[in-house]
């Protein structure tokens, strides 16, 4: 056994056993160290500790990777993160595309009762039901009158989601929505097991009251130590996990976990500190793993009233000058991807390739140019326009926004840094705050274009500049009443290019997903959502 | 002696009434709220989890019933960690702070008080000086050198301790947050009782215990350091506190599961309950360590009397 498996428990058994040795429960005691050797146990670091294991009132990424090892939806992910059935073991959908039928497998929760319709039936409508004020509940929306449900305008009874019987569910959608499917691996569309919710009310997290159906039980969770996940027996596909028990270790600080993951203390790390990239790609290359992530940086743009930055010719005269291959490669240490638009590249139901933006593969030099008669047309003159750049503390953040800084200059513009804490950053931000540019970050929830390019109709809260086109707004509406991908595709297309005409946003990077992972778990394959569900790994 | 440490503790309930008060309204002066994340809420959604918190309700009411509960001995829900209410937090990371803290107090106590009288009695020799300059340093280099130093060494490069983690049975574990935790306090602690000794070997209680003949470890061990622990205690005291509560760098560092971490993770994520009651212990420890100093005193200094 590896020593990364050597969990501290084991440990504690083998110094009873050399004090013990003699005594009346040698025997017992040897037993158990026996058995506790064939365990085969995993240290997995995660970005911090889930804020619940309530799925219904989670939204983050962190808090999704403990999820999916321990509750499993109608579909799941495999190692590729490709969609695979999960407690449905098929669905149909309607001609028209707003009908879903699911077909249960059977399947059990940890406490041996049946998976059925019912659960997800009661799971769905309680995440929507405005009592249980569920942060993410909106992902859900594409659900026939789920916003009138959450919102509390129509009663619970109207939302689209009902058991036919134990091994039928029927999910009615208000449009075809494509991506629905992809949707229901979102952690907010994981099931809870009702007898427990109703029998401990909001204790039915808490380690011995929580009833699971994926992979792992929980053992036990002990904040800002770690949370200790055991197989589960009753799991349809337990023979063949391989891994019988995670802890899953918070870490706040990222250099902590490489320090213990160089001590073998951890097998797996899910960030690497950005400023030691240098270190970490001499020393610790074979572990390191940076992968394409469905995920943006982008810098939104406002101004005042009367400002030249609402003049779309002045905020792509600023996106032309920005060299995102310098910011990818020297600030981010080659952890980010150059980015000229807001969808991702490798992104599922989109036009190939992307979109592409006339001056993406133009010459710096040809591009400054460019951008200075553009603000010349706009009557800007050279050294008369000075912005803000706001962003939120992080060391990264600071200086990609002084290396943007630095680039305005080349075409005349003036650029002041703005730091700004975190909560108040964003809350700022969320309450439509005057800024010049900004800085924002968005991490698909699906592989899907819609995931991203919804960020700006009109009136949604993540518009941070306020930005309203009809056009915009119809070719996003178009889109989600069409059916044919292809189509939706071209239609979603035009929406995007039309948001980059505009420039509302200049999208600067794409993210890369980074990782430490020791060279015995095998199991563990890139892939652009970054999952990895436990049950995939084995250590060897 | 029991009257003065009656009124003395009935004293401490407006002092922290007062703490909790300024707190409660100095922390909502900060802008956002406990559910402004990266990912902006749906305006619904954010009514919703307003309205389940009661942060919808006027901000006298919020006080009120926060106060209603204090008095029960409720801290309220986490609004951070919501499977976990403030006293559930406190429960389990209290006795991680206060065995490391503990530890740690008594290894700074023994070790600065051990080395501070030894450079005394050696005073300007090459031994006092070697103690006074590593004290220096122990003063000025910061935990958050110390601690990723050691977790370095030990950790990774040596590999005989762990270089991280928690383990309630496993003292491997303990050993250098206790480390990084007392070092500093050794040096201080040493210093203080260098200099209080070099002054109580001159003084005149001192001078006389000599001329009555006493043997010199009575005369250092009885009349000496006794006096001359006077300082060191009073140092003990609010340094106790906070050693007791935790350490926000060393419990990040060494992913420790105490209660330091809570206060400065609670006000960035505006989690209004848990940085209340982050102040409320720290408060109580306090005052209760203020106490047990001057109860201290009066055992150590005869002059002292509560009557």
């Amino acid at each position: 056994m590896p020593k990364t498996a050597i969990s501290d428990h084991q440990g504690d058994y083998k110094k009873m056993k050399k004090r013990d040795l003699l005594t009346a429960s040698a025997l017992a005691l040897v037993l158990s160290v026996a058995a506790a050797s064939a365990e085969t146990v995993m240290n997995r670091g995660n970005d911090t500790d889930p804020a619940s294991l309530d799925p219904h009132q989670t939204q983050t990424v962190s808090e999704s990777r403990v999820l999916n090892d321990l509750l499993e939806g109608l579909a799941t992910v495999d190692a590729d993160g490709k969609v695979i059935p999960g407690m449905a073991e098929s669905w149909d959908i309607s001609e028209d595309g707003t009908v879903y039928t699911f077909h249960m497998r059977d399947a059990k929760w940890s406490n041996g009762d049946p998976v059925t319709a019912n659960d997800f039936d009661y799971s769905l409508h309680r995440i929507m039901d405005p009592a249980t004020a569920a942060g993410y509940a909106s992902i859900l929306f594409p659900i026939k009158n789920g916003e009138a449900v959450a919102g509390g305008n129509m009663p619970l009874d109207q939302l689209g989601v009902r058991a036919i019987d134990d091994k039928t569910l029927e999910i009615t959608l208000e449009n075809p929505t494509p991506y629905f499917i992809q949707l229901l691996t979102h952690q907010s569309a994981l099931p809870v097991h009702k007898a427990s919710v109703d029998e401990f009310g909001n204790q039915f997290t808490r380690a011995g009251n929580m009833v699971t159906n994926g992979a792992y039980m929980l053992d036990s969770f002990t904040p800002n130590d770690k949370l200790v996940m055991v197989k589960n027996p009753n799991y349809y596909n337990a023979d063949k996990v391989a891994i019988d028990r995670v802890n899953w270790i918070p870490f706040d600080d990222i250099s902590a976990c490489m320090r213990r993951f160089q001590a073998s203390e951890v097998s797996i790390c899910s960030d690497v500190p950005g400023e030691q990239m240098d270190y970490v790609k001499a020393n610790l290359a074979d572990a390191l793993h940076v992968s394409p992530y469905l995920g943006t940086f982008y810098l939104p743009i406002k101004g005042a009233e009367g400002s030249p930055l609402k003049d779309a010719r002045v905020r792509k005269a600023l996106s032309m000058a920005i060299d995102r291959d310098f910011i990818a490669e020297q600030v981010w240490a080659g952890t980010m991807l150059p980015s000229y638009t807001l969808v991702p590249p490798g992104i599922s139901n989109y036009v190939d390739g992307g979109i592409t933006v006339d001056y993406a593969d133009t010459d710096l030099f040809d591009r400054e140019d460019e951008a200075k008669e553009l603000l010349e047309e706009a009557g800007v003159a050279p050294g008369s326009l000075t912005i803000e750049l706001r962003y939120n503390t992080s060391e990264n953040n600071k200086n990609t926004m002084a290396a943007v800084a630095d680039m305005l200059k080349n075409i005349g513009v003036n650029a002041t840094l703005n730091e700004v804490e975190g909560t108040t950053y964003f809350n700022y931000l969320r309450e439509g705050g005057q800024f010049d540019v900004a800085r924002a970050g968005w991490i698909g929830d699906y592989d899907d274009p819609q995931n991203f390019l919804m960020l700006y109709t009109s009136d949604t809260p993540f518009n941070y500049p306020r930005w309203k086109n009809p056009d915009y707004d119809a070719l996003m509406a178009k889109a989600a009443a069409t059916t044919d991908l292809t189509e939706r595709a071209n239609v979603l297309s035009d929406a995007e290019k039309l948001l980059l005409d505009q420039q509302p946003i200049i999208p600067i990077l794409s993210y890369s997903s980074r990782a430490l992972v020791a060279s015995n778990v095998e199991g563990y394959h890139d892939n652009l959502l970054n999952d990895h569900l436990t049950q995939w790994l084995s250590l060897n | 002696m029991l009257g003065y440490t009656l009124r003395r503790m009935a004293s401490a309930i407006p002092t922290i009434f007062i703490i909790v008060t300024l707190t409660f309204f100095a922390i909502r002066i900060a802008p956002g709220g406990p559910f402004d994340l990266e990912r902006p809420l749906d305006p619904l959604i954010l009514a919703n989890l307003q309205r389940a918190y009661n942060l919808d309700a006027p901000l006298w009411q919020q006080y009120l019933i926060y106060l209603g509960n204090l008095v029960q001995g409720d801290l309220g829900p986490s609004f951070t960690r919501r499977d976990f209410s403030v006293n559930d937090l406190f429960a389990q990371g209290l006795p991680v702070s206060i065995l490391l803290g503990s530890l740690a107090l008594l290894a700074a106590a023994i070790m600065g008080t051990f080395l501070g009288a030894v450079a005394a009695l050696r005073q300007n020799s090459w031994l006092d000086n070697a103690i006074v300059a590593i004290a220096t340093l122990g003063i000025t280099t910061p935990n958050f050198v110390i601690a990723p130093l050691l977790s370095l060494l030990f950790g990774v490069v040596l590999g005989i301790l762990p270089a991280g983690g928690w383990s309630d049975s496993n003292p491997a574990y303990w050993i250098l947050p206790i480390v990084t935790l007392a070092l500093p306090q050794v040096a201080v602690i040493a210093r203080l009782v260098r200099g209080a000794t070099v002054e109580a070997l001159r003084a005149n209680h001192v001078r006389t215990a000599r001329a009555y003949g006493l043997p010199g470890r009575v005369v250092v061990g009885v009349h000496a350091l006794r006096a001359a622990m006077l300082p060191t205690v009073s140092y003990l005291g609010p340094t106790a506190a906070a050693l007791l509560t935790g350490s926000v760098v060393v419990e990040t560092i060494f992913g420790l599961p105490g209660i330091g971490r809570y206060f400065v993770q609670g006000a960035l994520g505006r989690d209004y309950t848990l940085v209340m009651g982050t102040v409320v212990v720290i408060a109580v420890f306090v005052v209760l360590f203020n106490l047990l100093v001057d109860l201290a005193y009066a055992w150590l200094d005869p002059r002292v009397r509560y009557d």
